[in-house]
């Protein structure tokens, strides 16, 4: 008898919103997808010229990290300590995308 | 009874050991700082792509004349706009779309076995973990066949390290080691969900009182989704 109390668990019922809200996450990262395509494909290069769409793409995608990330990755409900050790050492990347940038240009004019 | 008194010291320097500063436990902490190594890597990985193909002419005609050619970089929905049982029919862009909702829904998937392990459910962890493992099955196989498809080419010779059809060089270079790289990550996230969709299994993590193995697991898969996510965008978008 003992060792089957032992064994036993307490599973807790499924709460129906919280679970509705990870699908709504999802719904919303299908949603910006489609939007995603709708730019790259439905709309022409007159209306939205390239640079603009790469803008529309970079902000698009950030927008889907941080859904990622903040919800399903759960860094949005953790201590503020924790989301800012994560946060900061990113802006190494931004670092790292501005010089080679500068490097691209400087390469291309060097060669053509 | 009554002389029983719990003492809290509220200056006690939350730094000094003893708690978790961070209310997260040391091995999520740990799977936090590693998937942020790893984002520098991907990040360096597609900042290079950048560099490279901006140190490459860009096609600057009308995008219905476009042809492959090595003079000049690709426009990527141009190379990938075939989706396998339709041959020949033009569909940009289609198959990375069906891969990237895969990722997504495997993602959604993941959390819904975090979930339920939280509230100690087995069956439902065991559930969720195995459409979890699936999905990532489902997804390296489309990349398969996207590898096959690029490799073979449309009858233009296809595409190995040195040499493709599609444009120079460093474009399938770049395609192979980015997508592949990430594809890596994907069978490595497979694996790590089997064994601990196993641990599930035989009871283990039940025994241990608490699901976090799901939790930190579940925060790879997700990374993994999030570099898919940058890749979609840069690589076959932009």
């Amino acid at each position: 008898m003992e060792h089957e109390n032992i064994s036993q668990v307490q599973v807790q019922p499924a709460d129906k919103a919280k679970i509705w809200g990870i699908w709504k996450v999802m719904l919303f990262l299908l949603a910006v997808t489609a939007v995603e395509f709708v730019v790259a494909l439905a709309i022409p290069l007159s209306i939205l010229s390239h640079p603009v769409k790469v803008y529309i793409y970079i902000a698009l995608t950030i927008v889907k990290a941080w859904a990622i990330v903040g919800e399903f990755m759960h860094l949005s409900h953790e201590r503020k300590s924790l989301i800012w050790s994560i946060l900061l050492p990113t802006m190494f990347i931004v670092f790292l995308l501005f010089i080679l940038i500068v490097q691209g240009n400087a390469i291309f004019d060097a060669l053509y | 009874m009554a002389n029983t008194a719990v003492l809290v010291d509220e200056n006690v320097n939350a730094w000094g050991g003893g708690v978790a500063p961070m209310k997260a436990s040391y091995g999520k902490l740990m799977m936090w700082f590693f998937l942020l190594s790893d984002a520098f890597t991907f990040s360096a990985l597609l900042i290079t792509y950048g560099l490279i193909r901006f140190s490459h002419p860009a096609y600057d005609g009308m995008i219905e004349d476009f042809v492959f050619s090595q003079e000049y970089w690709p426009i990527p929905e141009k190379v990938f706009e075939a989706v396998p049982f339709l041959h020949g029919v033009s569909l940009p862009l289609v198959f990375v779309g069906i891969m990237t909702f895969i990722l997504i829904l495997s993602s959604v998937t993941m959390v819904l076995a975090v979930e339920a392990g939280q509230r100690m459910d087995k069956a439902a962890v065991e559930k969720w973990m195995l459409w979890t493992i699936l999905g990532g099955f489902t997804f390296l196989g489309c990349q398969a066949w996207e590898w096959s498809h690029f490799i073979h080419g449309t009858g233009g010779g296809g595409a190995s390290l040195s040499w493709n059809e599609y444009g120079p060089s460093n474009f399938a270079a770049l395609f192979f080691f980015i997508t592949g790289f990430h594809g890596f990550h994907v069978f490595s996230g497979v694996m790590l969900n089997f064994i601990v969709f196993y641990q599930t299994t035989v009871g283990k993590l039940e025994k241990r009182g608490h699901y976090e193995m799901v939790e930190k697991v579940g925060l790879y898969w997700h990374f993994v989704d999030l570099v898919w996510v940058f890749v979609f965008t840069f690589f076959y978008l932009v």
